[in-house]
């Protein structure tokens, strides 16, 4: 800080502490609804203190709350999101970190043609090819399956972007010094690359984590039997409900479940994260 | 497209290491966009038979269908706004907590966190607070006179959609805000402090235009997240409607592709689709300077 400004630190703090309270409005009154039984709910606007069904709520929804609407419980589809989640994170990173040794440590033709075919990716995202690619999954046999749901999220233009911006800037000495002891490319890819990718890894990981987790249009399209379902799959089933009361205490208390992990990994792992948001820069 | 001065010499190796990101990338990426680009100029008979070459038809018929223009119109509407708003709180987040020495952490952790949240989770959110019946919003509009309800009034609908994508955004733009007004070097904020410009007035002559290209940056990574990665706050809350009122151009992909099985018109969308991304993307990568350096 430059000068000392007693009255505009407390605007400051004033307008921060607005903000927070604005932006953190929606995920509180989600919480609240979940701890009310639907009568309350629907006699009125939502209250503004916590009511007595918190435990009722969570154990209805965890073991069997959604069965009405043909939904598998929340425990189930929670383990889905956790398995599609942890699939893609792994899958992106492991060929992404293998196309930039490709590409940085290899010097073989259409080696920049590779390049491109990578970057394209970027220029199409699943919203603008739906139809052909539902239609491409569905004649490989993969539509309901973990392999249909996971592999063709797992392309990746971004980190192996920032993989292969990361190899550049190690220094060549330590390549050399690995030839001439007698490391060959998958030994140095092991032994050297890997350790010194850690952070970078550590940093995608976070933000991959979280795009596998809120997947919503992908598994909508591929998945119609419900033991597939993701909890992104549930909010969508249980809202939609023909005719009926939409159960907003249990819809809340699912809201609650799916928002906190990702959540919870932001904060724990705020300096991984942010470094993982700017560096892959989307 | 550099590789390193001294490099393996494996013939086959570099080809294997590629092999699974090229596949997928061929099978799942550019095979169905070539497929969409083909379909886009064919029309297809009730039961897939045959098809018959139409050249451009479906992209002439787009341009005569008014509801196609109306999407057109309203997801430019939708863009904006939320690319508008939720840089604008962004900024304004992120100049306060650069204000800020000892406590700037903590409201950075308080403010992050949105970015983690599922848009469709987040359009259910906002759409529970809105609800007209049991929401807390309508209450409190009733009270200075509006009615709410989005289930009849496409405006709302869309005042809603843009509120609840831009609530999930508007940490992202606030951490790269933050970052670029971190990278401003001190000594021009004490310079300019000597000569006798007040805070306020240092943020619109010296952060401002420095944040320039972080600023055209976010503008472009917003208006394609507000563009495609908002399909899941629309179909989990108003479901395009009421009347088309919020059907952006992705949903109308899916709507007239995966739910009305209208192939052709569809696929054209898709190439459409396709060009926009590919400026966007073309423009961030040729104009756009990949870190704030000063």
């Amino acid at each position: 800080m430059v000068e000392n400004r007693p009255l505009l630190n407390i605007l400051t703090h004033a307008f921060l502490l607005l903000g927070f309270a604005i932006v953190a409005l929606p995920v509180y009154v989600a919480v609240i609804a979940s701890t009310h039984d639907i009568a309350t709910l629907m006699s009125g606007p939502v209250p503004l203190w916590p009511g007595s069904h918190f435990i009722e709520n969570y154990t209805q929804i965890l073991t069997s709350a959604s069965a009405a609407n043909g939904l598998p419980n929340y425990s189930h589809m929670a383990l889905n999101s956790l398995i599609m989640a942890l699939v893609i994170t792994v899958g992106k990173i492991a060929i992404s970190i293998l196309s930039a040794f490709a590409i940085v440590y290899f010097r073989f033709p259409f080696r920049v043609l590779a390049f491109w075919i990578i970057f394209v990716t970027l220029m199409l995202p699943v919203e603008v090819r739906i139809m052909p690619t539902y239609k491409i999954v569905a004649d490989l046999g993969l539509l309901n399956s973990w392999a249909g749901l996971t592999i063709p999220l797992i392309a990746s233009a971004t980190a192996t972007f920032l993989f292969r911006q990361f190899f550049m800037t190690i220094p060549d000495e330590i390549l050399e010094a690995a030839r001439v002891d007698g490391a060959g490319p998958m030994k140095f890819f092991r032994d050297i690359l890997l350790p010194l990718s850690r952070t970078n890894i550590g940093a995608l990981s976070v933000i991959l984590f979280i795009y596998g987790w809120v997947q919503y249009l992908w598994p909508l399209l591929v998945t119609t039997d419900p033991g597939y379902y993701t909890l992104m799959m549930g909010m969508k089933r249980m809202v939609t409900v023909q005719d009926g009361v939409i159960q907003w205490n249990l819809v809340m208390a699912g809201a609650v479940l799916a928002m906190l992990p990702p959540i919870l990994i932001v904060i724990f792992m705020q300096r991984l994260f942010i470094r993982g948001l700017t560096e892959t820069e989307k | 497209m550099d590789t390193k001065k001294t490099t393996f010499n494996n013939r086959l190796l570099p080809y294997l290491l590629l092999a699974p990101q090229l596949f997928i990338t061929l099978v799942f990426f550019i095979w169905p966009a070539a497929q969409a680009v083909k379909s886009s100029f064919e029309r297809e008979d009730p039961f897939g038979l045959s098809t018959v070459f139409v050249g451009l038809l479906h992209y002439e018929r787009l341009f005569d269908d008014p509801n196609y223009l109306d999407a057109l119109s309203r997801t430019a509407v939708f863009a904006v706004s939320v690319t508008a708003l939720s840089m604008l709180l962004g900024l304004a987040f992120a100049a306060s907590v650069d204000r800020l020495v000892r406590s700037g952490k903590v409201y950075t952790t308080l403010l992050v966190w949105p970015y983690a949240v599922a848009p469709v989770v987040a359009g259910v959110l906002w759409w529970f607070l809105f609800n007209s019946s049991t929401g807390l919003m309508p209450f409190f509009l009733e009270k200075i006179g509006i009615h709410w309800d989005h289930d009849l009034n496409g405006t709302q609908a869309m005042i809603l959609i843009i509120i609840a994508a831009a609530w999930k955004q508007v940490s992202y733009n606030f951490l790269f805000f933050l970052a670029g007004l971190q990278s401003v070097p001190q000594s021009l904020m004490e310079a300019a402090a000597i000569d006798g410009s007040g805070p306020v007035k240092r943020f619109w002559t010296i952060s401002l235009p420095l944040l320039s290209p972080t600023t055209f940056f976010l503008f472009i990574i917003n208006v394609n997240y507000t563009m495609f990665d908002t399909f899941p706050i629309v179909d989990a809350t108003t479901v395009g409607g009421p009347a088309q009122a919020t059907t952006t151009l992705v949903y109308k992909v899916y709507q007239d592709g995966y739910l009305g099985l209208n192939l052709g018109s569809s696929s054209a969308q898709s190439v459409l689709l396709m060009l926009i991304v590919m400026v966007l993307t073309f423009v961030q990568f040729r104009y756009v300077e990949r870190r704030v350096q000063y």
